[in-house]
């Protein structure tokens, strides 16, 4: 093993981490300022911090963006009491928070979140491990995510909390396959017979560098978007929390610091959902379907295409977001009539569909 | 009316309906043209509301021109109170206080602002006018104890009513004028 | 009134269309008030004093069934019932008799109209001073004012100028603009207090009440002025600016002031007696009351008033001050002080302890002055209880000679004090030393500081029971205001006292458990029950007590060695 391979892989690791965390950060501050907007209100525009508030215009700005209320929950979230509630079985207790965070941030390592062309003309996706079964690897650590919300629900001891876990895992189930049948298409679509790169992702976005699937294969888009909703307990499928018939949900129970870890969970679930929708849909960080990359050789390229990718995943998170404050939530039998009824009779459909296609036309990438 | 009620029948949905789809679309658009309109927010500490003719906030004491506290603990608004924020401890004015001819003053006048709703009744029934609701209508404190305002505060909040009514002014005047004029 | 037969005959009078039977000759503002219920407004007539007529408010109309002065058969109209023969004018209810086949009617246009004009003319010269004035809330004025009153005056001209705030007695102030010369305290003082010293003076729209020249308005009747005052022109000055009427609760009670048990209302509010006034008992005390009797309120909030448990001059709590007096009051040589100011249950729980530590028991009397009307010479309100329930077979005597033997002589060396000052009753405080007291009272005296255990008691505002006064009427009185915290009542401390000293079947007393035993051991109580004694009391047959000599003379119902016992 080649130790500083290894190093550099770690920091990279590390480095994604960061990103991905402030965003999930940012993401809260967007989502309440998009929700004011939406509401005709303002949005957090108040905190701010003595020193930096009063730089003379860059201070008052970054106030009414409302990025230091980012700070300020956060700091909220550290210096609360922790408190354990007596009937809690504490071990699992203290343990859901951390099952919750983990899933989101492993998928991390198999995505490819920008491309390096080297001087000698090839590109190289950046990736920390191009596994080629990248796509296993996400999709059973996403499905993961689901223990940390059924420990919290099962080990707060308490009704509605039980509740929530149940039914995360209802739906986790559910979706789960739609999920499953909507990512094959694309890649028994990009695959030609006999490929060695299986289900790595970073494939995928080399396919697509002229053409996008989004609109090769719109049905596909559509059902992989709306099970990564719920697969991520985004609203309109947020029936593990559901305020207004669970309270708060599985995290009922939680507070402080550990209730701030589901919810940095939640929108970590969230980007990582969207980028995995980009890197499957929208190109990765290919510029423009049909366009030639205008990616310059070396680190600069390998820069902007990265902040390329990430440009289009905070597109995505946007439509989260929107999404959120324009539909109300499914009521449960809803979500369970639309995962089996429709989407997954729609997703086999569609894989038969494509599995037909691909057999008697040659697709036009293949060539 | 039972007889009038027309039952209709709701229509199937089509197919696009059932994808839910056309709707989705139609419900961002409400709320992306929601996001691009002005914001009615008001930014209220540094921007206050307009305060409407008639409005209802914090109950005051007044005096009149003269400087004669209106109220003579008549009691009618601690009677009125629907919650019972109003205590009056009522007393007699001196003999040889200017304002002897009143006879009656309260010693005591205090208004819990935590138990007051607000409703004027108070305004509504007193004869003397001498209560009223102001426009002031944030009030802080750190204790409850603060808040029960007494005589002394009331009417520093209340200040003076500019009414020429000077019933009892008037009744002095009589009482000097005497029966004179037969 | 010599018109009067001795057996009052049922006449039949019709009040706005129905017949109603009433009373011969009584009076046809009651007569009609008691037969239909409708009030007729009035100012100046009081049932208790002599009709003037001078207000005008009470004007009716009246008719008789008109009389063939021919045939001497009375006329038929054309449905065959007899044909009234309306006055031409209305007239005053007040001085006019029911007499049979009488037609008034009390709510007719015509009436109507009198009143609002009479009202009228009331308001000409009333000041607008509602808000300041103390009878606001329970003023006849007002209230009419607001049947038939006009709403806005038409009167232009400056009103007339009478004197205010005149005090005419130590403790009653007048305010002539306020008054409607209604004269029913002119009345008063001539007939009921026989002290002419009030009187109009000046003519038509002057007149102007007063006191005579010299004089005040210093009886100690005065105040049953201000009560029959229909507005405020005469106004108490104790609760004048104390609290407006409408706040206040009242609550029937006995004024404790002598054996004549005056009935009295207690008005409080929020815990706070602020007035006493008296309520109307034809059989005691009429409409009215004694000053000094109103002020009895006062002993609530006294300074000297006992609100905590003493044992040796350091407070206690009530189990502490219980156990103290078991073990002094456990001796066998113990004598108790009962009281009359005691309510007749708490007489009987005493008399019980008493019997079963074989104590002697004596009871000081408290002799004053009687001024024949509504203060007797016995100044304590259940002289007659301690007899009834056995607490005492011997009228009570203002010293007790008896008691203070045993202390010189060591008889005794315990003694339980109930509500009384036994250094007031002939025993000096430098004897007190020999013996070993437990007080239980409510105000703080010179035995409470000579004694080892003081526990406090309600006042009679406090507490509920009866009284038994000088005619032998039992009389209910009821809680008015809560005890102090923390304070047992009186039969509360006799059965803690009594179980702590292990005396049987006096635990958990109560005042209605209290009456289920009397009822069946006082011979006098019999069938009697609390619940059942009504608020205006009930007579006791007495005959067992008439060799004793009562030191009361008479006043106003009552006839020494007369009445109740004569009736046993």
């Amino acid at each position: 093993m080649d130790w500083i391979q290894l190093a550099i892989e770690a920091g990279f690791g590390l480095a994604f981490i960061i990103v991905v965390m402030s965003m999930a950060g940012l993401t809260v501050v967007a989502e309440r300022k998009f929700c004011g907007f939406i509401q005709g209100r303002l949005g957090p525009n108040r905190t701010t911090i003595p020193i930096l508030g009063s730089i003379p215009f860059f201070g008052r700005l970054i106030t009414r963006m409302g990025l230091f209320q980012l700070v300020a929950d956060g700091s909220k979230f550290l210096f609360k009491e922790e408190i354990v509630p007596g009937h809690v079985n504490k071990f699992y207790y203290n343990l859901a928070p951390i099952v919750a965070l983990i899933p989101p941030l492993v998928p991390l390592v198999v995505l490819p979140f920008g491309q390096m062309t080297l001087a000698d003309g090839t590109i190289r996706q950046l990736i920390i491990a191009n596994v080629d079964i990248g796509m296993l690897v996400i999709l059973a650590f996403s499905s993961l995510g689901v223990y940390g919300t059924v420990l919290a629900g099962w080990a707060a001891n308490s009704k509605y909390p039980f509740m929530g876990g149940i039914r995360a895992s209802a739906q986790m189930i559910s979706y789960e396959l739609t999920m499953g049948l909507s990512i094959l298409p694309v890649f028994l679509w990009a695959n030609v017979p006999g490929s060695t790169e299986g289900l790595s992702i970073a494939n995928i976005v080399v396919f697509q560098q002229t053409h996008w699937f989004v609109y090769l294969q719109p049905l596909t888009a559509l059902l992989f978007l709306v099970a990564l909703f719920a697969e991520t307990n985004r609203a309109p499928f947020d029936m593990a929390e559901s305020e207004t018939d669970l309270v708060g949900g599985f995290h009922t129970e939680y507070g402080a610091f550990k209730f701030g870890i589901f919810f940095v969970s939640e929108y970590a679930h969230v980007i990582v959902g969207s980028g995995l929708f980009v890197l499957l849909f929208l190109g990765g960080s290919n510029f423009l379907p049909m366009l030639p990359n205008p990616w310059p050789v070396g680190i600069p390229g390998a820069i902007l295409s990265t902040l390329w990718f990430i440009a289009k995943t905070s597109a995505l998170v946007f439509f989260f977001i929107w999404i959120r404050w324009t539909l109300p939530r499914f009521r449960y039998d809803q979500v369970m009539n639309l995962g089996w009824k429709m989407l997954l009779p729609v997703a086999i459909a569609n894989l038969v569909f494509v599995m037909v296609l691909l057999a008697t036309i040659t697709p036009v990438a293949a060539q | 009316m039972p007889g009038k009620v027309k039952e209709i029948e709701r229509k199937p949905l089509s197919l696009a309906e059932k994808t839910f789809l056309p709707q989705i679309v139609s419900g961002l658009k409400v709320t992306c043209a929601n996001m691009l309109r002005k914001k009615v927010t008001r930014e209220y500490p540094d921007v206050l509301p307009p305060i409407p003719p008639g409005y209802r906030g914090m109950p005051t004491l007044v005096k009149d021109p003269d400087g004669r506290e209106k109220c003579v603990s008549c009691q009618l608004c601690e009677f009125v109170c629907p919650p019972k924020a109003i205590r009056i401890t009522p007393g007699a004015i001196p003999e040889g206080s200017p304002d002897a001819h009143v006879e009656k003053a309260p010693q005591e006048f205090e208004i819990d602002m935590l138990r007051c709703i607000y409703c004027g009744m108070c305004q509504e029934v007193c004869p003397e006018e001498a209560i009223f609701l102001q426009n002031k209508f944030t009030l802080n404190g750190l204790s409850r104890q603060e808040l029960v305002f007494n005589k002394e505060r009331l009417y520093e909040a209340g200040g003076t009513l500019q009414d020429q009514h000077f019933k009892w002014k008037k009744k002095k005047e009589s009482e000097e004028h005497g029966n004179a004029q037969h | 009134m010599s018109e009067e037969s001795k057996k009052p005959q049922e006449v039949t009078i019709n009040i706005d269309g129905k017949d109603y039977k009433v009373p011969a000759g009584m009076n046809l503002i009651d007569a009609v008030k008691k037969a239909s219920g409708k009030e007729i407004p009035h100012y100046c007539y009081h049932p208790k004093l002599s009709v003037v007529g001078n207000c005008r408010m009470c004007m009716v109309e009246m008719g008789t069934p008109m009389i063939d002065r021919a045939t001497g058969q009375p006329i038929l109209d054309d449905k065959g019932t007899p044909k009234i023969g309306w006055m031409p004018k209305p007239a005053i209810a007040c001085a006019s008799k029911a007499t049979d086949g009488l037609h008034v009617r009390t709510d007719s246009p015509m009436v109507q109209d009198c009143r609002k004009g009479t009202l009228e003319f009331l308001l000409i010269n009333h000041p607008l001073d509602c808000p300041i004035c103390d009878q606001a809330g329970e003023c006849r004025l007002q209230e009419f004012a607001t049947d038939y009153g006009r709403g806005y005056s038409r009167f232009v001209e400056q009103k007339n100028v009478k004197p205010k705030r005149t005090q005419i007695g130590p403790r009653v102030m007048l305010d002539d603009e306020r008054c409607i010369l209604c004269s029913r305290c002119i009345r008063f003082c001539r007939e009921i207090i026989k002290e002419d010293v009030l009187g109009f003076v000046n003519r038509g729209s002057y007149s102007t009440l007063t006191a005579y020249p010299g004089r005040q308005l210093d009886s100690n009747y005065s105040l049953n002025t201000v009560d029959l005052c229909p507005v405020g022109a005469l106004t108490d000055t104790d609760f004048r600016f104390k609290m407006r009427v409408w706040f206040l609760k009242p609550v029937s009670s006995i004024c404790t002031e002598s054996s004549v048990g005056v009935n009295t209302e207690v008005w409080s509010r929020e815990g706070k007696i602020y007035r006493i006034t008296p309520r109307e008992n034809d059989a005691v005390n009429d409409s009215w009351m004694a000053d000094s009797g109103r002020r009895l309120y006062k002993q609530v909030e006294a300074d000297n008033r006992l609100l905590t448990c003493k044992t040796g001059g350091a407070d206690v709590n009530f189990g502490e001050a219980v156990t103290k007096a078991a073990s002094i009051l456990g001796s066998a040589k113990l004598a108790i002080v009962g009281s009359a100011h005691s309510s007749v249950e708490e007489q009987f729980a005493l008399a019980l302890l008493a019997k079963a530590k074989k104590a002697s028991v004596s009871v000081p009397a408290h002799v004053g002055e009687g001024d024949s009307i509504l203060i007797s010479s016995d100044r304590s309100p259940n002289t007659r209880g301690a007899l009834v329930t056995g607490l005492v077979n011997t009228l009570p005597n203002p010293t007790l000679s008896d008691l203070e033997s045993a202390i010189t002589s060591g008889k005794i060396d315990a003694l339980l004090v109930v509500r009384e000052d036994i250094t007031q009753a002939g025993i000096e405080a430098a004897k007190l030393a020999g013996v070993r007291i437990v007080y239980i009272g409510t105000h703080a005296n010179a035995t409470s500081q000579a004694a080892q255990v003081v526990i406090p008691i309600p006042t009679v505002f406090e507490r509920n029971g009866t009284f038994i006064n000088q005619n032998f009427r039992i009389q209910k009185f009821n809680t008015c205001v809560p005890a102090p915290a923390d304070m047992r009542s009186e039969l509360k401390v006799i059965s803690e006292i009594a179980q702590a000293i292990g005396i049987e079947g006096l635990d958990g007393l109560t005042v209605s458990q209290v009456w289920k035993q009397m009822t069946t051991e006082v011979q006098e109580l019999t069938g009697l029950s609390f619940e059942s004694i009504p608020d205006h009391g009930t007579q006791l047959q007495a005959g067992r007590f008439a060799s004793i000599r009562f030191p009361e003379g008479p006043s106003l119902h009552y006839t020494p060695g007369a009445t109740s016992i004569a009736k046993a």
